[in-house]
């Protein structure tokens, strides 16, 4: 079918551009790359949208609803009848909507990064791990078995690892690198161990005929299935637990989210594409590909993603407000924003009117794509023009940098979630679903979004307006190249709020009717006003009200602005426990022991021979006494023997 | 007059042997090395012969073995000869002590 290949292409495109860049990064000049990967993502953008409108308008739908289609099977690895790994390509409404999120979002940042990173050393190869990492991504999205998307899955760590680093003179961007790398292979453990009992229990890896086996309601094994197996859990409920572990790494969820704000110390372009509109959302993607076994086969794992995700949620909005790198605020902010995609998950229901959650969480999934890449794209061309991530540095630059300030107060009013902007609309779907659900995961959402509302504003109004903080920074905004991503992003938060999303993605793969309530929305609303008011109070003006709010906290401001000191419990159970308590035997076993052991046959040779070197001496003579004494003491042995 | 007998023979050898094994192992000269080595190959040839002569009279065993041995001795002593002079035109000596390089 002619489809196959445009999906195989969108793909394949990004791969090619790599391969190109990667060999020959030496040759090419730093214009010459970001032309040829601009164009091979532009072409791989346009199949996209190809894709995605024959798709959802043409060819993707029957009576039942979308088709999930198999647009591509090599037999890979077959091990018996059961137990086979084939690479796939799954076609069906989320990874349609992720191809298409990744290949407009990574076209802009391609562009954006022509200018951006101007003058840089190394642009050949920045040029070839984007391509990477964009190949990776769409790979991922198109995973058809548990096994590719592992595979695909950690691509997209090495190349996010790649680029964290790319600035691999400064020791903090390595350090930031390897941290997010060890991080999120510490989770991959836990997901690969998930793989193996999910592929355990469904006699298969593949997704289709493994959420088919373990939805089987009806089968009568099923109840042996969810029978409780192992500490009170079904073999299942472990399995996909570990899989969310993974998808935790991956996301930023606490309390594995240390590695998110750290990887801001990649070029700023990065950040947007792979820490906050494509990769981190990647275990979103992955419970939403599992999510009919989570919700029919282990429904109380998903109390405990709504617990995290509403804490991730809450708790990365509250340090968000204290942190003063403009970056590590909108890092935050992504990660809180993740919270509301996986709460929103937590609460749906499978199939139906209760499938609201999923479809809150993949629409919300879609619109921040676009609106938290222009906020990183927007910060992009702040830090470009003051030099500095920090805030102190920044004020009053609305006159400077016009552009920018319009569409990142776009962006700001999208992700405060206010009308019509596309923030507004997803927000709402994962406010009602939640509602639906329980009053106090209503309740932590509607203060999150307040939260949401007020950090947002206070890097806003500390950017733009507030005092100017130095006089003459001469650098205005970065060219055409900048400006025009900033401008179809900004286009894209205006308008994405509009698309019936429940026409086209949904847990059950048939149109949900989605209504407006202008009753229900008022609360939001008025909630995020408010906390635009409050950071305009504080922070619009230079003025020593926010300082003095701050101190009239004390230990909670304190306690946020160090990040609720996860780091250093982080640092004290790796320092002081995991290095005293084994890696010190461990080092002391391997270089007493096993060294020893080796050491110790060296030295006994050396020894030995060093006593018996003398015998050697190449006097003949000394030998053939030697040969007189041994043959008269076998003659000597020899007569006591035989007499 | 005492006849010699087979001890006295044995003796003469023993003695022969041992001299030569002496003077094997004490000479720094290789000439007299070969030489001492001479002595014991004919102290060998000795005990051959004074078996045959007086304990087995009606075999030829050991006549033929010492003119084995002898014949052996003088192709030997040809190889020595030339060991040493070769060794002599290299180092400039025929001292035991200066073929010590050798076991390099």
């Amino acid at each position: 079918m002619p489809q196959t290949a445009l999906i195989l292409l969108i793909p394949l495109l990004p791969l090619l551009g790599f391969l190109i860049l990667g060999l020959f990064s030496r040759r090419i000049s730093g214009p010459l790359s970001s032309g040829i990967a601009t164009s091979f993502i532009a072409l791989s953008a346009g199949l996209a949208i190809l894709l995605a409108h024959g798709y959802f308008f043409e060819w993707g739908s029957d009576a039942a609803g979308f088709r999930q289609i198999r647009a591509l099977d090599i037999p890979w690895l077959i091990f018996d009848r059961d137990l086979r790994i084939d690479m796939g390509a799954l076609v069906d409404p989320i990874s349609v909507m992720m191809l298409l999120v990744v290949s407009v979002v990574s076209l802009m940042v391609h562009v954006y990064s022509s200018s951006y990173l101007k003058g840089e050393a190394r642009i050949p190869v920045y040029y070839a791990f984007l391509g990477l990492f964009t190949f990776s991504m769409m790979g991922l999205v198109l995973s058809a078995n548990l096994f590719q998307i592992y595979i695909f899955w950690e691509l997209v760590g090495v190349s996010s690892f790649l680029l964290i680093g790319y600035y691999y003179q400064k020791p903090s961007a390595v350090a930031a690198a390897k941290k997010a790398f060890i991080v999120t292979r510490f989770a991959d453990l836990g997901f690969l161990i998930g793989i193996l009992v999910l592929g355990y229990e469904a006699r298969s890896l593949d997704f289709l005929t493994l959420i088919e086996r373990l939805t089987a309601v009806d089968d009568p094994d099923f109840q042996a299935l969810i029978a409780p197996s192992f500490l009170g859990c079904s073999a299942i409920t472990w399995g996909l637990a570990l899989v969310f572990m993974g998808g935790m790494g991956k996301s930023a969820m606490f309390p594995l989210h240390i590695w998110l704000p750290d990887a801001m110390e990649g070029p700023t372009p990065v950040s947007a594409l792979i820490h906050a509109a494509t990769m981190v959302v990647a275990g979103v993607f992955l419970l939403a590909r599992l999510f009919p076994v989570y919700a029919i086969a282990a429904p109380d794992i998903l109390n405990w993603i709504t617990g995290i995700g509403v804490f991730s949620a809450m708790f990365a909005a509250i340090i968000a407000t204290t942190q003063t790198d403009i970056k590590r605020v909108l890092a935050y902010s992504t990660m809180s924003q993740i919270g509301f995609m996986m709460f929103s998950l937590g609460v749906s229901g499978q199939g139906g009117e209760a499938g609201l959650g999923y479809m809150a969480s993949q629409f919300h999934l879609f619109t921040h794509a676009f609106f938290k890449a222009l906020l990183f794209l927007g910060a992009g061309s702040v830090i470009h023009a003051v030099h500095s991530n920090e805030m102190v540095d920044m004020g009053g630059l609305r006159k400077q940098l016009p552009v920018t300030h319009l569409t990142f107060l776009i962006a700001c009013l999208a992700i405060a979630g206010i009308p019509p902007f596309s923030g507004f609309f997803s927000k709402e779907e994962i406010l009602m679903a939640a509602s639906q659900r329980s009053p106090w995961v209503f309740g932590a959402a509607l203060f999150t979004s307040g939260l949401t509302a007020f950090y947002m504003f206070r890097l806003y109004f500390r950017i733009f307006w507030n005092r100017p903080a130095g006089e003459g920074h001469g650098h205005g905004e970065g060219g055409a190249a900048m400006v025009l991503p900033l401008t179809i992003l900004a286009a894209a938060t205006v308008l994405s709020g509009f698309i019936p999303f429940g026409h086209f993605v949904t847990s059950d793969l048939k149109p949900l009717e989605t209504h407006l309530h202008p009753a229900f929305s008022i609360a939001p609303v008025m909630i995020a006003v408010l906390g635009i008011l409050l950071a305009a109070r504080f922070h619009k003006n230079a003025s020593d009200r926010a300082e003095r709010f701050a101190a009239s906290l004390r230990g909670l401001y304190t306690a946020a602005k160090h990040r609720f000191y996860i780091d250093e419990v982080y640092l004290f159970i790796t320092r002081r426990i995991l290095f005293n308590g084994i890696g010190r035997p461990a080092a002391w076993f391997d270089r007493q022991v096993v060294d020893g052991l080796i050491n110790g046959a060296g030295t006994a040779t050396l020894a030995l021979s060093h006593k018996i070197r003398g015998l050697q001496s190449g006097k003949v003579q000394q030998y053939a006494l030697i040969f007189l004494v041994a043959v008269i003491l076998l003659a000597l042995a020899a007569i006591s023997r035989w007499t | 007059m005492m006849e010699p007998g087979l001890y006295h023979m044995l003796f003469i050898g023993a003695a022969l042997f041992f001299i030569g094994i002496y003077g094997f192992l004490t000479r720094r000269n290789l000439i007299t090395i070969l030489m001492s080595f001479e002595l014991i190959l004919n102290s060998v040839c000795l005990n051959f012969i004074a078996f045959n002569r007086y304990v087995w009279t009606d075999k030829m065993d050991g006549l033929f073995f010492t003119v084995f041995i002898i014949a052996i001795a003088a192709a030997e002593a040809a190889v020595a000869i030339a060991i040493i002079i070769h060794l002599y035109r290299s180092h400039g000596s025929i001292d035991v002590n200066s073929a010590e390089n050798l076991k390099h």
